[in-house]
């Protein structure tokens, strides 16, 4: 198997463990949202190259072309970047809450804060 | 009309939750609230005695034909949860409008009702659906709104605790988009029926595989299967009462439904258990999650937690009894799915009570509530035995059920866990009892009245349901063995 015939997976596993590890490993919530929609966007390009057909062009029907690419993915893909650009939002929205809330966006020193009695 | 009622059952409460903002009074809102969701109570239990007289239902969604269309199927299976979330529901918001006038402010009101009710939609639609995309959109649809529910609890703890759920909550739903997507390469279809018939033919395939496990995963982290469950416990306690109630009660089974659905359905039992070895999984962490989720259980000074706790150790019996992979341990997952919906459900409302009285659910405010509130305390005494696994509450059947399918497998060892299980049950739910009736109410009690009628009402008919079907479980067995059967059966 050649790696350049599965280059766009390899894309995509490297956005999506890119985004899980800031995830996880950044204490900062805007920076965990960032991490988030890295990883979202990395399934948004694993549907689309599921789509592709070699040799097809893109499903508008044109006269001698016979050809298309699968159209589908692409019409999941626009829900799942509608979801995901809500899910963005609203998490954006709550961290503005935090902020006013705590005075901060750390998460170790939230914790610190909830813990205090 | 009647052929309609399968979308009807997701059209009503996703158009209500807009026709919301055009209604003025909070008690105005609630009416129509409740009606949008007993209207579902209505179509599930319609619905649900037309599959037990005719079969299956199925629904071409805008004319478009199945495995073109979506398609929405409706099989013993749908029906059951979907009465079990519709009726839970109804009762949950009749208590609604006197809880949330005491915890939230008179401006969220409006945007409370909306929410509540897409959250439903977003539940009842991720049931409904027999396509897995669209099952996917459902899923974030109510997981959104739940989101924003929890963020609407008073204290601020309420926010982080509803931002770390966003993180998992939308990480487990990408897994599942990530399942769902490889199964459509090896495929070519997002019909759930249709996948069963298909995916049997590229079984060898390690894609196949690799979506198995992404969907595993992701429902997994949606369940809080332990060690998964991190995020659930502030959840629960922060959000405003009835939020709690409705999330324990509903939204966890809904998870379990999606695990059993594609276990069972989409890629068949068989499957399931030979190519990961799912059995070994799923008893394992069910094991430790009943174990270390009761023992955190007892260690909890907020009760609201408490329960939570002892949520995630019920969700660990649930997936306990799947593992066994057999006709009575599917049936102890399924009895006990209803049974805990109907447990913590009157646990959740009384709490719902306490908290409309006192302010909080500290375990120390408990002190003397026994005779301040006779009926709440009472009605948590009896969800405590139902928990427990006391004959004569749903508890036991459930219980019943998981054990002579342990027994059947011969796992031995397992049973006397899950009698340690109960055994730590008992204690954390005397903990409430002995300091609601043992201990002397505190200084400032002396004025603490019983709870108001519109919140003990539900609160009673949800505990009644306990005894009663703790009594007389034959309709719960007779609609779990016939659902067990066909899930085993491979019919979908």
């Amino acid at each position: 198997m050649n790696f350049f015939e599965l280059f766009n997976y390899w894309v995509v596993m490297l956005l999506m463990m890119t985004g899980l590890y800031i995830l996880i490993a950044h204490g900062n919530f805007v920076k965990k949202i960032i991490g988030l929609s890295i990883f979202q966007t990395s399934l948004y390009i694993f549907y689309i190259s599921m789509a592709k057909v070699t040799g097809a062009i893109a499903p508008i029907i044109q006269q001698g072309v016979e050809l298309y690419s699968n159209p589908l993915p692409h019409v999941l893909i626009l829900t799942a970047i509608v979801v995901g650009i809500s899910t963005t939002a609203l998490a954006l929205a709550l961290v503005i809450r935090i902020k006013q809330a705590y005075g901060t966006i750390e998460e170790d020193e939230i914790q610190a804060m909830d813990e205090e009695p | 009309m009647i052929a309609q009622l399968p979308i009807l059952q997701v059209i009503v409460p996703l158009l209500a939750a807009p026709c919301c903002l055009l209604v003025g009074r909070s008690k105005l809102l609630w009416f129509f609230a409740l009606l949008a969701s007993a209207m579902t109570f209505v179509i599930s239990l319609v619905l649900l005695q037309q599959v037990q007289e005719s079969g299956t239902i199925h629904y071409s969604l805008g004319g478009w034909s199945a495995p073109f269309g979506i398609e929405y199927r409706i099989d013993l299976l749908n029906a059951y949860l979907l009465l079990i979330v519709s009726s839970i529901t109804s009762i949950i918001l009749l208590t609604a409008h006197a809880s949330i006038t005491a915890e939230l402010n008179e401006n969220k009101h409006k945007l409370f009702y909306v929410v509540f009710l897409l959250c439903l939609a977003g539940m009842l639609g991720i049931i409904a659906t027999g396509d897995a995309f669209n099952l996917f959109v459902f899923l974030e649809i109510s997981a959104l709104s739940s989101y924003t529910l929890i963020a609407l609890g008073q204290k601020r703890q309420a926010l982080t605790a509803a931002f770390r759920y966003l993180l998992v909550g939308t990480l487990g739903a990408s897994f599942i988009l990530i399942g769902i997507g490889l199964m459509y390469m090896v495929t070519g279809t997002l019909n759930m029926f249709d996948l069963s018939e298909r995916l049997p033919q590229v079984e060898e395939s390690r894609t196949v595989v690799t979506a198995f496990s992404f969907l595993i995963l992701g429902v997994c982290l949606k369940l809080a299967l332990f060690p998964l469950h991190w995020w659930l416990p502030n959840a629960y306690a922060y959000a405003p009462s009835v939020v709690s109630a409705l999330l324990a009660a509903t939204a966890t089974k809904v998870a379990i439904y999606i695990l059993l659905r594609f276990i069972f359905t989409v890629f068949g039992g068989e499957f399931s258990f030979t190519t990961l070895p799912l059995q070994e999984i799923l008893s394992v962490l069910g094991i430790a999650g009943v174990l270390t989720a009761s023992v955190m259980a007892i260690y909890q000074q907020n009760v609201k937690q408490l329960f939570a706790y002892s949520s995630v150790a019920q969700i660990a019996y649930m997936m306990l009894a799947l593992a066994m992979n057999s006709t009575n341990g599917l049936i102890a997952t399924l009895l006990h799915l209803f049974n805990h919906a109907l447990m913590k459900g009157a646990l959740f409302l009384a709490l719902a009570g306490v908290m409309y009285r006192l302010g909080s659910v500290e375990l120390t405010q408990f002190a003397g509530l026994g005779k301040r509130m006779p009926w709440t305390m009472a009605a948590i005494v009896i969800g405590g035995l139902s928990l427990i696994g006391l004959p004569l509450t749903v508890g036991f059947i459930s219980k019943w059920y998981l054990l002579r399918a342990a027994l059947e497998n011969g796992w031995w060892p397992l049973a006397i866990f899950i009698l340690l299980g109960s055994l730590l049950a008992v204690v954390y739910v005397w903990r409430i009892v002995e300091t609601a009736y043992f201990s002397p109410a505190k200084a400032g009690h002396n004025q603490i009245k019983e709870a108001p009628l519109r919140l003990l009402l539900p609160t009673w008919i949800l505990v009644l349901a306990n005894l009663y079907f703790g009594c007389d479980a034959s309709f719960t067995i007779a609609v779990t063995e016939l659902t067990a059967q066909a899930l085993l059966g491979g019919a979908p």
